[in-house]
Protein backbone atom coordinates (compact mmCIF):
# COMPACT_ATOMS: atom_id res chain seq x y z
CA UNK A 1 0.00 0.00 0.00
CA UNK A 2 1.34 3.17 -0.76
CA UNK A 3 1.91 5.49 2.16
CA UNK A 4 -0.75 8.31 0.51
CA UNK A 5 -3.17 5.34 0.90
CA UNK A 6 -1.92 4.36 4.14
CA UNK A 7 -2.46 8.16 5.67
CA UNK A 8 -6.02 7.85 4.25
CA UNK A 9 -6.52 4.74 5.40
CA UNK A 10 -5.21 5.94 9.31
CA UNK A 11 -7.56 8.98 8.77
CA UNK A 12 -10.32 7.45 8.63
CA UNK A 13 -10.34 6.62 12.53
CA UNK A 14 -11.47 10.59 12.32
CA UNK A 15 -14.76 10.04 11.23
CA UNK A 16 -13.97 12.79 8.51
CA UNK A 17 -16.86 14.28 6.64
CA UNK A 18 -13.83 15.33 3.76
CA UNK A 19 -10.76 14.18 3.41
CA UNK A 20 -8.16 14.94 0.91
CA UNK A 21 -4.46 13.91 1.39
CA UNK A 22 -2.03 15.50 -1.38
CA UNK A 23 1.31 14.24 -2.06
CA UNK A 24 3.04 17.55 -2.65
CA UNK A 25 6.41 15.47 -2.46
CA UNK A 26 7.26 17.19 -5.62
CA UNK A 27 7.47 20.47 -4.50
CA UNK A 28 10.05 19.80 -2.27
CA UNK A 29 14.35 18.72 -2.55
CA UNK A 30 13.31 14.96 -2.96
CA UNK A 31 13.63 12.16 -5.22
CA UNK A 32 11.28 11.90 -7.73
CA UNK A 33 7.57 9.63 -7.02
CA UNK A 34 9.01 10.39 -3.06
CA UNK A 35 6.03 10.30 -0.56
CA UNK A 36 7.36 12.31 2.34
CA UNK A 37 5.63 15.70 1.97
CA UNK A 38 1.61 15.60 2.40
CA UNK A 39 -0.92 17.85 3.03
CA UNK A 40 -4.38 16.47 4.91
CA UNK A 41 -7.27 18.72 4.83
CA UNK A 42 -9.65 17.30 7.13
CA UNK A 43 -13.20 17.93 8.11
CA UNK A 44 -14.78 16.28 11.11
CA UNK A 45 -17.37 17.01 14.01
CA UNK A 46 -14.70 15.39 16.33
CA UNK A 47 -12.98 19.13 16.03
CA UNK A 48 -15.50 21.22 17.63
CA UNK A 49 -14.27 22.59 20.81
CA UNK A 50 -10.67 21.93 20.33
CA UNK A 51 -7.59 24.40 19.77
CA UNK A 52 -5.81 23.93 16.94
CA UNK A 53 -2.90 22.13 18.53
CA UNK A 54 -5.43 19.57 20.18
CA UNK A 55 -6.65 18.97 16.78
CA UNK A 56 -3.16 18.94 15.11
CA UNK A 57 -2.30 16.38 17.78
CA UNK A 58 -5.03 14.43 17.32
CA UNK A 59 -3.79 13.56 13.68
CA UNK A 60 -0.18 13.26 14.85
CA UNK A 61 -1.12 10.63 17.01
CA UNK A 62 -3.04 8.52 14.43
CA UNK A 63 -0.12 8.68 12.03
CA UNK A 64 2.41 8.19 15.26
CA UNK A 65 4.16 5.47 12.78
CA UNK A 66 4.52 7.20 9.37
CA UNK A 67 6.11 10.40 10.90
CA UNK A 68 8.79 8.79 12.77
CA UNK A 69 9.59 6.92 9.57
CA UNK A 70 8.92 8.28 5.60
CA UNK A 71 6.87 10.82 6.15
CA UNK A 72 9.04 14.40 6.62
CA UNK A 73 6.39 16.82 6.33
CA UNK A 74 2.46 17.06 6.65
CA UNK A 75 1.06 19.98 6.48
CA UNK A 76 -2.59 20.00 8.14
CA UNK A 77 -6.26 22.05 7.19
CA UNK A 78 -8.20 20.72 10.55
CA UNK A 79 -11.89 22.13 10.33
CA UNK A 80 -15.09 21.38 11.87
CA UNK A 81 -18.16 21.03 9.32
CA UNK A 82 -19.40 24.74 10.15
CA UNK A 83 -15.87 26.10 10.11
CA UNK A 84 -15.75 24.52 6.71
CA UNK A 85 -18.37 25.80 5.35
CA UNK A 86 -17.64 29.60 6.45
CA UNK A 87 -14.44 29.36 4.66
CA UNK A 88 -16.29 27.94 1.82
CA UNK A 89 -14.41 24.57 1.50
CA UNK A 90 -11.14 25.92 0.57
CA UNK A 91 -7.34 25.01 2.04
CA UNK A 92 -4.48 27.35 1.40
CA UNK A 93 -1.36 26.86 -0.14
CA UNK A 94 1.43 25.08 1.18
CA UNK A 95 4.91 26.87 0.71
CA UNK A 96 7.46 25.68 -1.50
CA UNK A 97 10.85 24.37 -0.65
CA UNK A 98 14.08 26.59 0.80
CA UNK A 99 16.22 23.51 -0.09
CA UNK A 100 17.03 22.95 4.03
CA UNK A 101 16.80 19.32 5.94
CA UNK A 102 16.46 17.36 2.71
CA UNK A 103 14.77 13.78 4.22
CA UNK A 104 17.57 11.56 4.74
CA UNK B 1 15.99 13.30 32.12
CA UNK B 2 18.35 13.80 29.58
CA UNK B 3 20.56 17.24 29.56
CA UNK B 4 18.53 18.02 26.03
CA UNK B 5 15.23 17.77 27.37
CA UNK B 6 16.58 19.85 30.22
CA UNK B 7 18.37 22.45 27.71
CA UNK B 8 15.01 22.88 25.96
CA UNK B 9 12.71 22.97 29.08
CA UNK B 10 14.90 25.70 29.96
CA UNK B 11 14.89 27.44 26.68
CA UNK B 12 10.80 27.04 26.77
CA UNK B 13 10.74 28.74 30.69
CA UNK B 14 13.51 31.61 29.75
CA UNK B 15 11.80 33.05 26.44
CA UNK B 16 8.55 34.04 26.45
CA UNK B 17 8.83 34.00 22.58
CA UNK B 18 10.86 31.31 21.18
CA UNK B 19 10.48 29.55 18.14
CA UNK B 20 11.83 26.25 17.01
CA UNK B 21 12.69 26.65 13.02
CA UNK B 22 15.01 25.09 10.12
CA UNK B 23 17.83 28.44 9.36
CA UNK B 24 17.39 31.77 10.78
CA UNK B 25 14.92 33.91 10.55
CA UNK B 26 17.37 35.97 8.11
CA UNK B 27 17.89 32.64 6.03
CA UNK B 28 15.21 30.30 6.56
CA UNK B 29 16.25 26.49 5.32
CA UNK B 30 12.83 25.23 4.70
CA UNK B 31 9.47 27.03 3.11
CA UNK B 32 7.60 26.21 6.30
CA UNK B 33 10.14 28.22 8.79
CA UNK B 34 9.98 30.77 6.19
CA UNK B 35 6.60 31.24 6.54
CA UNK B 36 5.85 31.24 9.85
CA UNK B 37 8.94 33.51 11.10
CA UNK B 38 8.01 36.37 8.76
CA UNK B 39 4.19 35.90 10.10
CA UNK B 40 6.11 36.48 13.29
CA UNK B 41 8.27 38.92 12.65
CA UNK B 42 5.41 41.04 11.35
CA UNK B 43 4.27 41.25 14.82
CA UNK B 44 7.18 43.68 15.20
CA UNK B 45 7.99 42.38 18.82
CA UNK B 46 11.95 40.41 19.80
CA UNK B 47 11.63 36.60 20.06
CA UNK B 48 14.27 33.96 20.71
CA UNK B 49 15.05 31.11 17.76
CA UNK B 50 16.88 28.22 17.80
CA UNK B 51 17.75 26.93 14.79
CA UNK B 52 17.26 22.97 14.57
CA UNK B 53 19.98 21.97 11.62
CA UNK B 54 22.63 23.39 13.89
CA UNK B 55 21.30 21.61 17.11
CA UNK B 56 20.96 18.08 16.41
CA UNK B 57 20.24 17.24 19.48
CA UNK B 58 17.45 19.74 19.96
CA UNK B 59 15.77 18.33 16.17
CA UNK B 60 15.37 14.42 17.68
CA UNK B 61 14.43 15.48 21.30
CA UNK B 62 11.88 18.62 20.68
CA UNK B 63 9.14 16.68 19.02
CA UNK B 64 8.72 14.49 22.51
CA UNK B 65 8.76 17.45 24.67
CA UNK B 66 6.20 18.86 22.94
CA UNK B 67 4.09 16.08 21.26
CA UNK B 68 5.07 17.58 18.09
CA UNK B 69 6.66 15.70 15.18
CA UNK B 70 7.48 18.35 12.94
CA UNK B 71 9.69 22.33 12.98
CA UNK B 72 9.26 25.09 13.10
CA UNK B 73 7.30 25.28 16.33
CA UNK B 74 6.35 28.25 17.85
CA UNK B 75 6.13 28.40 21.66
CA UNK B 76 4.28 31.08 23.38
CA UNK B 77 4.75 31.65 27.22
CA UNK B 78 5.80 27.83 27.42
CA UNK B 79 3.12 26.56 25.91
CA UNK B 80 2.94 25.30 22.59
CA UNK B 81 1.32 27.66 19.70
CA UNK B 82 1.81 25.16 16.70
CA UNK B 83 3.66 25.48 13.40
CA UNK B 84 3.27 26.32 10.26
CA UNK B 85 -0.23 26.00 9.23
CA UNK B 86 -1.82 27.40 12.72
CA UNK B 87 0.79 29.83 13.16
CA UNK B 88 -0.10 31.27 9.60
CA UNK B 89 -4.06 31.12 9.80
CA UNK B 90 -3.67 32.78 13.47
CA UNK B 91 -1.78 35.84 11.70
CA UNK B 92 -3.75 35.92 9.15
CA UNK B 93 -7.18 36.38 11.25
CA UNK B 94 -5.09 38.96 13.83
CA UNK B 95 -4.75 36.16 16.59
CA UNK B 96 -1.21 36.06 16.38
CA UNK B 97 0.05 39.86 16.78
CA UNK B 98 -2.23 39.96 19.87
CA UNK B 99 -0.79 36.52 21.30
CA UNK B 100 2.44 38.46 20.78
CA UNK B 101 2.09 41.52 21.75
CA UNK B 102 0.50 40.48 24.95
CA UNK B 103 3.23 37.75 25.75
CA UNK B 104 5.87 40.80 24.85
CA UNK B 105 4.17 43.31 27.31
CA UNK B 106 3.88 40.75 30.23
CA UNK B 107 7.79 39.91 29.50
CA UNK B 108 8.54 43.51 29.65
CA UNK B 109 6.51 44.25 33.09
CA UNK B 110 8.49 42.10 34.64
CA UNK B 111 11.63 42.83 33.50
CA UNK B 112 11.15 45.85 34.56
CA UNK B 113 10.03 44.89 38.01
CA UNK B 114 13.45 43.08 38.29
CA UNK B 115 14.97 46.54 37.23
CA UNK B 116 13.88 48.13 39.79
Amino acid sequence: MSIQARIEDKLQSLDPDYLSVENESHMHNVPADSETHFKVTLVSERFSGLMPVKRHQQIYAALADELAGPVHALALHLYTPEEWQARGANRPDSPHCRGGGAAS
Amino acid sequence: MSETVEKIEQQIRENPILIYMKGTPQLPQCGFSAQTVQALMACGERFAFVNVLDNPDIRAELPKVGNWPTFPQLWVEGELVGGCDIVVEMYQNGELETLIKDAAARANAGEEQRDS
